[in-house]
């Protein structure tokens, strides 16, 4: 750490950052949503919103950040930066941070970005919020988002606050106690204000090609040395099995604990009514914590955050922790056989039934109305 | 050669919870578990501790009522107790929070074969901060999401778990490593843990004991030192309820597939 950097002084920074995760030398999906978003934040502070990309020999990618926003790439090439390694990324990007000394850093909260961003906001002596799934600048858009997805009494409401201007600073939005809660963090004496955001949850903006080809790439000197690495990574192996695809899919049925009395029938019934409609099937934490189903396919507070056209829920019962994963769906169907199921509060239309007997009805009228078109 | 392991006593999440007119939680009325996450650090520093014999000490920060889930853990076959507990650590953040737990260990005294594990994250927060925290402020290596650990010497193998695999990542002791629950089965307390736990040492960090450390500081603790602050809490809308569909499963059916025909989703 520079001697003379100091988290405290404000006023020396500017600039949003996007911390652009690669795996095999190719950008994330998440990475895209969250230049989305960080155009959105600069625009409210009147500031550039830059890129940071590490890797090996990963100059070929950048330019599509600024396809979705981005004004700046600022990229890190090295050997060494070619797997993530908590020591190397963290050392690079803090040492950056304290070069160029931007005002808002976003991070995506997949297990690398959950593993690198507390450590270098450590480092740094600043503020994160972690797993945020709204974040504002601008007082009145925060405002304006309160209104719709809190129950707080907004009349009389006092925004301002001594210690802060609460114009400037990024007011950060993220679930507690299981989405019991929300709770809306500051991080108002030290920069960058850092916040990490699950993937899935921030709109991806279209891809304009004219500002892909603008796009500033800058190449800053660093320093890393082999010693700079506590851990070896000595090897990186992808599931052989296709990973359930729950982020961006537009028709999503999840099943729970219902299925217990035939799980294989289950999972057959929901994997054939979302080949009918063309989606993907995913599951509460119950079925992940019988085995029933691998990990990759949990919805929720601990799984995935997912935001589909149509959500349909099979014997679901709509733990808060279930709900937090996906309340933002489109349209919300509930099967459930118990008429007092938590699910049904959220749910657009609700079935009372036995979800072995109305799924294959469903599968079969959905066949009819399609065939009648 | 010893194995700390940061636990947690949190609300239970997965129960009724309830939340108080002003939006706050009203923790007196809900049940404490210790953390599931750390259950599976406790059980991966009983297994090295089974092989090798090395001690074992449980770190917590909180109220002094943390005690009980530290005994419970005494039980189970932790040797000792720490507990990290004083007003003027009391509305503390990750950051902060890691600063003292950090301070605490360092002034038990953390040596070159020393192993720190942690759960990945608590049930309360959900943030995953503290371990890498921890880590960051004792300047040892960390790795987080370890689904596997094998021991030889003082390396560690950690299979690293991502969403579309693993990495395999060896590092050297002193480290600190975050568990997942795929990580082991943690075990029950044996009959002899519990007629031993009271017996076992209970070590009590307050302010006092902590003021002189480097990392502990009036300006980097609690409320005051936290570099996050809440500025608004509430709970979520009640959505409307939508509306429940009668009569038998394919008259429901019937319905439900000309609603969606009807908005052009299928």
């Amino acid at each position: 750490m520079t001697k003379d950097f100091n988290s405290a002084d404000i006023a020396a920074f500017k600039n949003v950052w996007v911390f652009c995760e690669q795996r095999g030398g190719e950008l994330m999906p998440t990475d895209f949503e969250l230049i989305s978003e960080g155009r959105k934040l600069a625009d409210e502070l009147g500031v550039e919103l830059c890129g940071i990309l590490l890797g090996d020999g990963v100059d070929g990618i950048a330019k599509e950040l600024g396809g979705y926003g981005a004004d700046k790439v600022y990229v890190f090439n090295s050997p060494l930066l070619k797997n993530y390694t908590t020591d190397a990324y963290t050392k690079v990007i803090c040492d950056a941070v304290e070069e160029f000394k931007p005002e808002v850093f976003l991070i995506g909260a997949s297990n690398i970005g959950r593993d690198l961003a507390p450590r270098c906001a450590a480092r740094l002596h600043t503020g994160l919020c972690v797993d945020c799934t709204h974040l504002d600048v601008a007082l009145d858009g925060y405002i304006e988002f309160l209104k719709n997805s809190s129950s707080m009494d907004l009349e009389g409401m006092k925004w301002d606050s001594p210690l802060f201007d609460v114009h400037r600073n990024l007011k950060m939005t993220r679930p507690a106690f299981g989405g019991h809660l929300m709770a809306t963090i500051v991080c108002p004496r030290f920069r960058p204000a850092m916040a990490t955001v699950r993937p899935g949850v921030m709109q991806k903006r279209p891809f304009d090609q004219a500002k892909a080809d603008a796009v500033q790439i800058i190449k800053p000197s660093f320093e890393l040395a082999e010693t700079d690495l506590k851990t070896k990574v000595t090897e990186v192996v992808k599931s052989a099995k296709k990973m359930a695809d729950l982020i961006g899919a537009e028709y999503i049925v999840a099943v729970g604990g219902g299925i217990a009395s035939n799980v294989d029938k289950g999972i057959a019934l929901a994997e054939e009514l979302a080949a009918e409609l063309g989606g993907v099937v995913g599951a509460s934490r119950p079925v992940i914590d019988a085995g029933w189903m691998s990990a990759d396919h949990q919805i929720g507070q601990t799984g995935k955050t997912v935001r589909p056209k149509v959500y349909i829920a099979l014997g679901i019962s709509g733990a808060i922790q279930h709900k937090a994963g996906m309340q933002d769906s489109e349209l919300i169907i509930a099967v459930n056989k118990n008429e007092a199921a938590p699910i049904f509060e959220i749910a657009d239309y609700g079935i009372c039934g036995d979800l072995f007997e109305v799924a294959p009805q469903l599968i079969a009228e959905i066949k009819a109305a399609k065939a009648a078109k | 050669m010893k194995i700390f392991v940061t636990v947690k006593q949190v609300p239970d999440t997965s129960g009724k919870v309830a939340v108080k007119p002003d939006g706050t939680l009203d923790r007196a009325s809900m049940a404490t578990i210790t953390n599931p996450d750390d259950m599976n650090a406790v059980e991966a520093a009983l297994k090295i501790k089974d092989e090798t014999g090395c001690r074992v000490i449980a770190v917590s920060m909180g109220p002094m009522t943390a005690e009980s889930m530290l005994r419970e853990l005494m039980a189970m076959g932790v040797d000792e107790g720490l507990l990290i507990s004083g007003r003027e650590f009391g509305g503390s953040d990750t950051y902060a929070t890691s600063q003292i737990i950090a301070a605490g260990i360092d002034h038990y005294g953390l040596e070159p074969d020393d192993i720190i594990f942690s759960g990945r994250q608590a049930i309360d927060g959900d943030t995953a901060q503290v371990g890498p925290q921890i880590a960051e402020k004792l300047h040892i290596p960390q790795v987080s999401y370890a689904g596997e650990v094998t021991k030889a010497g003082n390396k560690l193998t950690v299979k690293r778990m991502l969403e579309d695999g693993y990495m395999t990542v060896e590092v050297e002791t002193p480290c600190l490593i975050t568990c997942i629950k795929e990580l082991n089965e943690p075990r029950y307390m044996s009959v002899s843990g519990i007629d031993g736990c009271f017996d076992k040492p209970l070590i009590i960090y307050d302010y006092n004991e902590l003021k002189d450390h480097p990392l502990i500081d009036p300006t980097t603790i609690g409320l005051k030192g936290s570099p996050t602050n809440i500025y608004k809490s509430f709970t979520p809308p009640q959505k409307g309820a939508g509306r429940m569909l009668t009569g038998s499963a394919k008259e429901t059916a019937k319905e439900l597939a000309s609603v969606l025909s009807e908005k052009h989703l299928i």
